[in-house]
């Protein structure tokens, strides 16, 4: 497919300029099975950019393409104006200082406590002094809510807390995109209000580029100004979150009105059931 | 290439070529590490620090028995005196650098590989790329170096301990003359025994930790993955310092 099948009544955001993110025509395949074919998207400055789709359709790898993590076969992958595969593992570490990513699990490095974990790219990068450091760690820690923990170890922290630390040490070296990966699997409503608006506020009050992969549609139309809906390794569907609600592509409304059955099988390929039950056992085995 | 449908030496020639590079990475990030000496002395303290007793304890077993055996033996020939020879020798040359070593790959070396397995599967790793920071420098150089440092220094104290075990045994307990059991130890003890000590657990200090190290930065980042790796660590690095100290044990007596 040359582009993604935008729904109908709004301009692709891949159309709009000042792209930070272009991702275009990518194949890339994992032991010969193709994860993306065809793949096209485009994530624009200062917005919220969410990567929906069915688990297992590559939502992650994207982001693993993206950050130069993985290389594609064919197409072109461009961060900044720069294409990925191209630059120097310097480069690359340049091209990453401008960026925050949000793992799913948090990824808080166990041996450090939660102030260490947040201080860790400043003490990493830059030769600031511990004052201003400790300035920094704070600020950051507060506007997560956290300041208080700052002497916790990561595993006295809940799931919604260790991504909150997360979130503080994403932003701590001011970067220009912030990339969450699932950033609401596993988290009660509580903490997942709390991620959602810290996102939101992210994004308005630091003007940061934000990229956003779930599968949770209903949080994801509360703070995303465009998304992509991924299926079988394409985009088939762009928009606002609005938009793809009132989408009438089959793969869109069989996502987000969450269909057990549609154009995503819910059966595994199998053999005829009829025949396998009543069938001989060596048969089917 | 298919590994899983590459021979057994293929797969061999395969995975010696990969733990050397890996090492020559290690090698390269020796300089950068060493200005944050901070991370490196945390970890002399958790493998050197954490092994010591249990390192202590077997020392002090081991020399108890040779002090016996070499009483058992030499008393046949009416030549107690030498038991401390032997355990100073034994010790020194072997038992020391080989148990020391087989010691900290079951305590320090299985720690090693869990902890960056574990730092693998819950995405530290990754984390730390994503942060522009090298893991190898900051994770895997550090434990390197400090297991490197520490393994001699646990040797010495093993080899110590183990001396005074055998004496304990030998003077105290069997009755053998203290001036004796000392003056033979001392003209049958020289230089080059004591480097060959220090060289063997240098060696092994290497072979040791640069396998934890290996096996951990690349377990499969799964529960059974880091659980496979910690069992390789300590099959491999205990073939490998037997090995070693068979090749190092004839080097050295063709050399004196």
């Amino acid at each position: 497919m040359n582009e993604p099948a935008a729904s109908a009544n709004s301009p692709s955001p891949a159309q709009a300029g000042d792209a930070v993110i272009e991702v275009r025509d990518v194949r890339y395949a994992v032991g010969g099975r193709a994860i993306f074919d065809g793949l096209h998207i485009t994530a624009r400055r200062g917005r919220i950019t969410a990567f929906m789709g069915p688990s297992g359709t590559g939502k992650t790898t994207l982001l693993r393409l993206i950050t130069g993590q993985v290389y594609a076969e064919r197409g072109s992958v461009q961060v900044f104006g720069r294409e990925v595969a191209t630059l120097s593992s310097k480069e690359l570490f340049a091209m990453r200082r401008r960026m925050g990513m949000l793992f799913q699990n948090g990824a808080l490095l166990t041996d450090l406590d939660v102030y260490e974990n947040v201080a860790f790219p400043l003490r990493a990068h830059t030769d600031l002094p511990e004052s201003l450091v400790r300035q920094l760690v704070l600020t950051k820690l507060h506007a997560v809510g956290l300041r208080g923990a700052a002497r916790l170890m990561p595993s006295e922290l809940s799931g919604g807390m260790a991504r909150r630390v997360a979130l503080a040490r994403a932003i701590v070296m001011d970067p220009d995109i912030l990339i969450y990966d699932e950033p609401f699997v596993g988290l009660d409503p509580i903490s997942m209000g709390v991620i959602c608006r810290l996102i939101k506020q992210m994004n308005e009050a630091l003007g940061i580029t934000s990229i956003v992969v779930s599968h949770d549609v209903q949080e994801l139309a509360t703070i995303a100004h465009d998304s992509f809906l991924l299926s079988q390794g394409r985009v088939v569907a762009s928009g606002t979150p609005e938009e793809l609600h009132h989408s009438a592509i089959p793969e869109v409304r069989q996502f987000m009105e969450g269909l057990a059955d549609g154009p995503v099988p819910f059966h595994f390929p199998a053999s005829d059931y009829r025949a396998e039950l009543l069938g001989d056992a060596e048969v089917s085995r | 290439m298919n590994a899983a449908t590459d021979s057994l030496p293929v797969m061999a020639v395969r995975r010696v070529g990969a733990v050397s590079l890996f090492f020559v990475q290690i090698l390269a990030r020796i300089g950068p590490a060493l200005t944050r000496p901070g991370l490196i002395v945390r970890q002399i303290y958790n493998a050197g620090a954490r092994s010591l007793v249990i390192i202590m304890l077997s020392g002090m077993f081991v020399g108890m028995v040779l002090g016996l055996l070499g009483f058992d033996v030499f008393q046949r020939f009416g030549s107690e005196d030498y038991v401390g020879v032997l355990a100073a020798l034994g010790n020194l040359k072997v038992l020391g650098p080989v148990l020391t070593a087989l010691l900290f790959a079951g305590r320090a070396g299985t720690s090693l590989t869990s902890e960056i397995g574990l730092m693998k599967s819950t995405e530290q790793l990754t984390a730390m790329q994503m942060m522009a920071v090298d893991p190898v420098r900051y994770v895997v150089v550090p434990r390197f170096l400090g297991g490197f440092i520490a393994m001699p220094l646990l040797a010495a104290t093993f080899t110590v301990i183990a001396l005074y075990g055998a004496q304990l045994i030998g003077v105290q307990q069997m009755g053998v003359d203290a001036g004796a059991y000392w003056s033979q130890t001392q003209n049958a003890v020289d230089l080059h025994d004591v480097w060959e000590g220090v060289v063997k657990s240098l060696v092994f200090g290497v072979a040791v930790n640069l396998v934890a190290v290996y096996e951990g930065y690349h377990a499969e980042p799964t529960p059974e993955g880091v659980g496979l790796a910690t069992t390789r660590t300590v099959v491999i690095s205990s073939v490998l310092v037997l090995l070693l100290n068979y090749l190092l044990t004839a080097a050295f007596l063709t050399t004196k």
